[in-house]
Order: C-alpha cells, then sequence, then structure tokens
C-alpha cells in the first residue's frame, strides 16, 4: 500500500472503562462509535464503511442505523483490530468506501450482553488441547514462556520487570485501572496463577470500548484534529493451538507481520519513537522486541529490566500502562492503536515528546493471530 | 487474546473434565489409543510426519499418507503449571505440558507419575507415552517421566 495515503480521523474509548454494570457490550460499541464520531466532527451518515470483531458488522450497523457500501468482520481475537485498520486502508484506496469506523467492545468483566465463549468436543481444540485441563488464557498463554527463557537466556526477573515498568506509566494515566507503585519482588511475590506466571505478570479483567474512524488523506485534512497517518502494515495469523506454534522461541504469526509493517512503512528501528506491544501477559513484549527485529531475543529480557522501556527511556513502551495495568476487555489491540493515535497526536498522558512514529503491535489468540499498524503525524 | 476456554461447553451438572468426540479425519487416532498405540501420519511422497491427523501433507499437500504407530517416546518441551483457575475435573496445581516426540510432532499432554513442581519437571526431560482411559470411548495419549 501507498504510504500515508489514509489517515485516522476520529478516534475515541467508551466514555467510562473498568467496571461498566450499566451497559450491554452492544451499547459499550455504540458509545465508543458515538464518542469517535464527535471527535472526528462526522455524523453517523457520513459512515459508510464498518468494522468490527466477535460482534458482527451486521450486528453493529444496524444498532448504528448505517447501511455501508464496505464491511469487515475479520475477527482473530485481540488483534483483530490492526487488521481492520490494513483493511480499511486498503478499502479507502481501493475506492470501496470513503470513511471507515472500525468499533470494539467488551464487557469482559460485567459480562452483560456477551456470548459465553465454548470449544466444539469436536474441534482440533476440543480433541487435542481442552482434555488436558486448559481453561482460559492464563493456562495457555504462558505455555510456551519457559522454552522461550531457556532457549534465549531470560530470567524471572527480567519479565517480571515487564508488570514493574509498565506501572509505571500507568502511574501517570487518570483513566489506568492499575496505578500503584509495584516492584520485581512484589510480581514474584504475588499470587500463583500458571507456573512461571503469577497475578501481577497477567492481564487485568475489565470493560469497555474504542472506535476509529480513517478516510483518504486527501480528505483528512478537513477534519478537526490533526490526521494520523499510516505508513505501514502488517497481518498473519499461526495457529489456534499454542501446542502446535512452529516454534515456542519466536511467534511466526509476529515474524511476518511486524516486518512485513516496517517494509511497508520503510522505515528502521532506531525511527521508532514509540512502541505498543499488547501485552496480554507479560512475555509478550520481549516476544514482538524480538520477532519485530528491534534486538536478539536474547536482549530483550535485560533492555526491559535495564529500563530502557520506561518513561523517559529510549524506547518508550505500552505507554498507557498496558493490559497489565490500564486496562483489558478481552481484545487489548484496540485501546493500544487508541494509545498510539493519542501519541501521534501530541495528547496522550503520559506523551513522549516530540514522537513522529508510532508502532502498534497485535496479538490473537495465543500467538494464534498478528497484526502491525505503523502510525505518522507526518503527511 | 479472545480465545474460548476449553471445557466451557461442558456439562455443567457435572464438572466433569472435557471430553475430545473424534471425527472421520481424527478417529484412527483415537482408535490407536484405545489400542495402546500413539499414532501419527507420514507423507507417502516427501515422509513429513504431522500433527493434529487430518487426510492429506500440510508441507506438501499430497493426499497419499499413511498411519504408523510413534515410539511413544519424547522430551518435555515447555509446560504451566495451572493454579486458577482450574478446569472442570482438574485438581490444582496440575501442569499442562507440550511434548515433543521423538518423530518431530509436539502435543499437548499432562505429566502423570511425577510431581507437579518446577524442580520435577526439567525442561528436556524423557518422557514416555502412557495411556489414560478416560471412559469406554475415548483412552487419552499421556505423558509421564522414562523408565531407565
Amino acid at each position: 500500500m501507498r504510504r500515508n495515503a489514509v489517515a485516522v480521523v476520529g478516534a475515541a474509548e467508551t466514555t467510562e472503562l473498568g467496571v461498566i454494570p450499566n451497559m450491554s457490550q452492544l451499547q459499550l460499541h455504540a458509545d465508543a462509535a458515538l464518542n469517535a464520531i464527535k471527535d472526528a466532527g462526522l455524523k453517523l451518515s457520513d459512515i459508510d464503511g464498518i468494522a468490527t470483531a466477535v460482534e458482527t458488522p451486521q450486528q453493529i450497523a444496524h444498532y448504528l442505523g448505517i447501511t455501508p457500501t464496505w464491511v469487515d468482520g475479520t475477527s482473530v481475537g485481540g488483534c483483530s483490530f490492526m487488521l481492520h485498520v490494513r483493511h480499511a486502508a486498503a478499502a479507502i484506496e481501493a475506492g470501496l468506501c470513503k470513511t471507515v469506523l472500525i468499533t470494539h467492545a467488551e464487557s469482559g468483566k460485567s459480562m452483560i450482553g456477551k456470548a459465553p465463549r465454548s470449544i466444539p468436543a469436536d474441534s482440533l481444540q476440543g480433541q487435542f488441547e481442552a482434555p488436558f485441563g486448559v481453561y482460559g488464557p492464563p493456562s495457555m498463554f504462558p505455555i510456551p514462556v519457559l522454552r522461550y527463557m531457556k532457549t534465549h537466556g531470560i530470567t524471572h526477573e527480567q519479565i517480571a520487570s515487564v508488570a514493574v515498568v509498565q506501572r509505571e506509566w500507568a502511574a501517570k494515566n487518570p483513566r489506568a485501572t492499575m496505578k500503584a507503585p509495584i516492584t520485581v519482588e512484589d510480581v514474584l511475590n504475588s499470587r500463583m496463577i500458571a507456573y512461571p506466571f503469577r497475578i501481577l505478570q497477567c492481564c487485568l479483567v475489565t470493560d469497555g470500548g474504542g472506535a476509529l474512524i480513517m478516510t483518504s488523506a486527501e480528505r483528512a485534512k478537513d477534519f478537526p484534529h490533526k490526521p494520523v497517518y499510516i505508513l505501514g502494515t502488517g497481518e498473519s495469523v499461526e495457529t489456534p493451538m499454542v501446542s502446535q506454534m512452529k516454534t515456542f522461541d519466536s511467534s511466526r504469526a509476529f515474524t511476518v507481520a511486524g516486518p512485513t509493517a516496517f517494509r511497508e512503512a520503510g522505515i528502521a528501528h532506531s525511527d521508532v519513537d514509540h512502541l505498543m506491544i499488547y501485552d496480554a501477559f507479560a512475555h509478550l513484549p520481549l516476544y514482538g522486541l524480538g520477532d519485530l527485529g528491534f534486538m536478539p531475543h536474547e536482549e530483550t529480557g535485560k533492555f526491559i529490566a535495564d529500563g530502557n522501556t520506561r518513561p523517559g527511556g529510549k524506547l518508550p513502551m505500552n505507554t498507557n500502562g498496558g493490559g497489565l495495568s490500564y486496562m483489558h476487555s478481552g481484545m487489548y489491540g484496540m485501546y493500544a492503536l487508541q494509545e498510539s493515535v493519542r501519541q501521534m497526536r501530541g495528547i496522550a498522558p503520559a506523551q513522549v515528546p516530540g514522537a513522529k512514529i508510532s508502532v502498534c503491535h497485535g496479538v490473537g489468540g495465543m500467538f494464534a493471530a498478528s497484526g502491525t499498524v505503523i502510525f505518522t503525524n507526518e503527511a | 487474546m479472545t480465545p474460548p476456554l476449553p471445557g466451557e461447553n461442558n456439562d455443567m451438572a457435572e464438572a466433569s473434565r472435557a471430553r475430545p468426540k473424534p471425527t472421520p479425519e481424527t478417529q484412527h487416532f483415537w482408535d490407536g489409543t484405545q489400542a495402546g498405540e500413539l499414532r501419527l501420519q507420514r507423507c507417502d511422497e516427501c515422509a513429513n510426519v504431522y500433527f493434529p491427523p487430518r487426510p492429506f501433507c500440510p508441507s506438501c499437500a499430497s493426499r497419499k499418507v499413511s498411519v504408523f504407530k510413534a515410539s511413544g517416546r519424547g522430551t518435555l518441551y515447555s509446560y504451566v503449571i495451572n493454579h486458577r483457575p482450574a478446569a472442570p475435573g482438574f485438581t490444582p496445581p496440575y501442569a499442562i505440558a507440550v511434548v515433543e516426540l521423538e518423530e518431530g510432532p509436539r502435543l499437548m499432554s499432562n505429566i502423570l507419575d511425577c510431581p507437579q513442581t518446577p524442580e520435577a519437571l526439567v525442561l528436556d526431560m524423557k518422557l514416555e507415552v502412557a495411556f489414560e482411559k478416560l471412559d469406554d470411548a475415548i483412552t487419552l495419549a499421556q505423558f509421564r517421566p522414562a523408565k531407565g
């Protein structure tokens, strides 16, 4: 795709984040969508493209009263919204639609209007993973981490430092769920969930949503906010079964999505001012730093433990506090995108001064899918 | 993320562990475990050994594939020791492991006859298949520390 041909012109989260017991999941979508439409200075009738995940596009379109000319229901887990951004950029470039609304919302904590998840007993996961006692993401996502640590020489303390650094960022963010400072010792003494991971290395479970509005760069100049351009994108999938990943030393989906986005953007890693790596669990930023090519995997743990991603560090990462401390409704990708857009607009609560390029990398399922979006505020 | 919760579709009346239901493509595997064999598939064209079962080679797309009895020997590739939430029918803490088979493929397993502790569960330790009967229809291929 052409660089900077499409831009984000509207971005907003739900009015509240955290515990929202008075709103269904569907209404959370609408709340985020209406906030984003207001942010962009548009009317609902201006929207001619719609993308969403888990909820269907027809559900969201009908609820909002939109009859679109382009829809995308790609639903590959928490990074679905990175893929929506990529697909929307291509659709706008191709002339299939002019103004796209991407919505996410999840009543992850309150579970209002949220369909129960289930795995059929005759699916491959139902036959070859479920019988062994996997039960939700905490029992599955950390399965690769002991192998990763052994291969790359990563320590428990280094992975614990991910949670510590992100809490530092969260402390600067009024909307973050968890703000109290923590230490590596706190992390390593917190309640065991699935060895080697403890509660402070697992994401939050909250309610919330977010929405983005995209249009061509040409039209973007007429909107109230500074356009945030799409510089490069990438996507891939590997397997819905964590046990069947090609290797636990790396994520194959990451190594396709990330480098594709960097090539498309035509940037070097040293050009990156701000980085979001979807942190459902504390090992993900390490995989991301390695698989996106910032450094060899062997150096990722030390890089974070040494403070390079913390406030004032040379590579500010997960500056909203991340899924570990900001919020995590179940599909966190939208919140990572929102933070990248805030940073590019220059309005983030923990703003990285002068940031011009933001890399936003997401995961779906247990390393099942991946999407990367590289933003810039320079046309 | 956003993954379904395996086991959530279980009969809630009894908190029993998730039971697999074979399909036409996987029936040979489940017939094998009932007969005390760990059965894998090998491509007749390119010799690729693969898992989970399917009637074609995921490496070269050939439909000429054969089922064979695997050695049952493997090593511990990685694991978690799950504390909470525990799946129905499991008493925490219990290890959920991925075993690397001698023939190449990996599969998920519990580790039987072994303390469920980091000290006892050492990566790359040798394992051997152990068949665990769930009911008259289903026997699981599990693993335990190799003897000798």
